[in-house]
């Protein structure tokens, strides 16, 4: 199989290499040492692979690696301060049991923050809904997405 | 998941085109489908060099390139403003955003899928599709016509004032539809009174019925909505599936179409 030669931006850095044209843009970024970005199902439906590209949240598992050519791509690794900060209003709901979801869930508040005003809770619920978590009722989340949510409000 | 051994990003529809009249050949729109095979694609092509990302609104119609995402349509103002809830109501339960951001509109109309919402949708709107070999095409006809080697370039919205709802039962949310409904009324013109029914998920592909016996000549009430949700749930085939039966599936059709057909009169 001949591999392609593609050019995009990962977490700020510019890289140049040749991928296999078959290979999911989360297997690609993990041997780049995104090890935050998994893989939770073969369906499309968890969740927890999300990244963003070009500011968008996408699914890395759907997403060839390919098709990030010319696009800017961010992994939770590329937004530590944020992560950190979502990740604070998690522990502090104790909102999370295993922790396995959060990776995911924490890309999609960052997108969400940045795509949505004041979002209802009805909002959060849609955005955040392929987000799957297999431990908990969601409730500590919402709970936790909301206090942050708040938190930046009233630093704007 | 699926193989490639040769990957050719298009140039042109017509360099796409002639690679794809090999069988062994594969068009990639988001790969949310494919990526549930394990197809061993011999030339994957794919279309995301070609411009075909774009929405283009004219005086007549809403031209909606096959590379364009599900989340873009769900987002687009000038299209919600114009078909009114319908395009968001049909768009918003599939998976969730971020899989909305991958999959494409080309590659969920092509795929004539039984379960498809926008394909439920498209089809009351009255869409054409545009083909690169075949031409424009009536989705209405095009539902029913066979996968063949053509590549899905546009999917055309027509303007026609369409009043639109869209409803589906899910048994969980993010879930494939069970059953799914759109009621929408066109101005009336001399062939008919202008309203477009379709049912998908039946689970076979959408269906359209018109209501050729003037059952909501008169308008939409109560009366006129329940005979009409009857006549349609009784002259569709139903089947039986993991997600309902074909008996679930035609009590549902009943309640959607008269709950479709009242919400459309609030609109009016
Ligand atoms: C887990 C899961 C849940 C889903 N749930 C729902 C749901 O609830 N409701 C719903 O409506 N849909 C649902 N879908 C379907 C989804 O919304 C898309 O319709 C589907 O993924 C196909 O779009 P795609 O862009 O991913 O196409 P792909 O997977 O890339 O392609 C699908 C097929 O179309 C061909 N193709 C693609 N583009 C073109 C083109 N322009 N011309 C010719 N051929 C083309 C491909 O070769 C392939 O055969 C679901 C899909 C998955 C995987
Ligand atoms: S790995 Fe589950 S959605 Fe991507
Ligand atoms: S906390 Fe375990 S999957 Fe969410």
């Amino acid at each position: 199989m001949a591999k392609i030669l593609i050019s995009f931006t990962l977490n700020g850095k510019k890289i140049e290499d040749a991928v296999s044209p078959d290979q999911p843009l989360l297997e690609y970024v993990r041997e780049k040492g995104c090890k935050s970005v998994k893989r939770g199902c073969e369906t499309s439906n968890c969740g927890l692979c999300t990244v963003l590209m070009d500011e968008k949240p996408i699914l890395s598992c759907t997403m060839l690696a390919v098709r990030a050519d010319g696009h800017d791509i961010i992994t939770l690794e590329g937004k530590q301060q944020e992560a950190e900060e979502i990740g604070l209003f998690l522990a502090k709901e104790g909102a999370e049991q295993c922790g396995f979801c959060s990776p995911g869930l924490i890309m999609n508040i960052i997108a969400m923050k940045n795509e949505l005003t004041n979002p209802s809770e009805d909002e959060i619920r849609e955005y955040l809904s392929g987000n799957l978590c297999r431990c908990t009722g969601y409730v500590g989340q919402l709970r936790a997405i909301k206090a942050y949510l708040a938190s930046k409000e009233d630093c704007q | 998941m699926f193989t490639i051994d040769n990957y050719v990003k298009a140039e042109t529809l017509e360099q796409a085109y002639s690679l794809n009249q090999k069988k062994t050949s594969t068009i990639l729109g988001g790969c949310g489908w494919l990526k549930m095979g394990n197809r061993s694609i011999k030339t994957a092509i794919d279309l995301s060099g070609l411009g075909l990302d774009k929405i283009e609104e004219t005086d007549t119609e809403f031209i909606l390139g096959c590379m364009v995402s599900l989340r873009q349509i769900e987002t687009n103002e000038t299209i919600n403003s114009y078909f009114g809830s319908a395009i968001k109501e049909s768009l918003r339960h599939i998976v969730g955003v971020q899989f909305r951001n991958c999959v494409t509109i080309g590659g969920s109309i092509w795929g004539r899928f039984g379960f498809s919402d926008p394909l439920t949708l498209m089809l009351a709107l009255g869409a054409e599709v545009k083909l690169y070999h075949t031409g424009k095409v009536k989705l209405s006809d095009f539902v029913n016509m066979p996968h063949d080697r053509d590549i899905l370039t546009h999917v055309i919205l027509p303007k026609n004032n369409q009043k639109t709802h869209y409803i589906t039962h899910r048994a969980t949310a993010t879930d494939f539809p069970v059953i799914a409904c759109c009621v929408s009324k066109l101005p009336e013109d001399f062939k008919d009174n202008g309203f477009r029914i379709t049912i998908g998920a039946r689970p076979q592909r959408a269906s359209l019925v018109l209501d050729t016996n003037g059952i909501l000549n008169d308008g939409i009430t109560e009366e006129s909505a329940n005979k009409f949700a009857d006549y349609v749930a009784d002259n569709l085939n139903f089947s039986s599936n993991m997600r309902g039966s074909a008996d679930f599936r035609r009590h549902l059709t009943r309640v959607l179409v008269r709950r479709a057909l009242l919400a459309l009169n609030q609109e009016v």
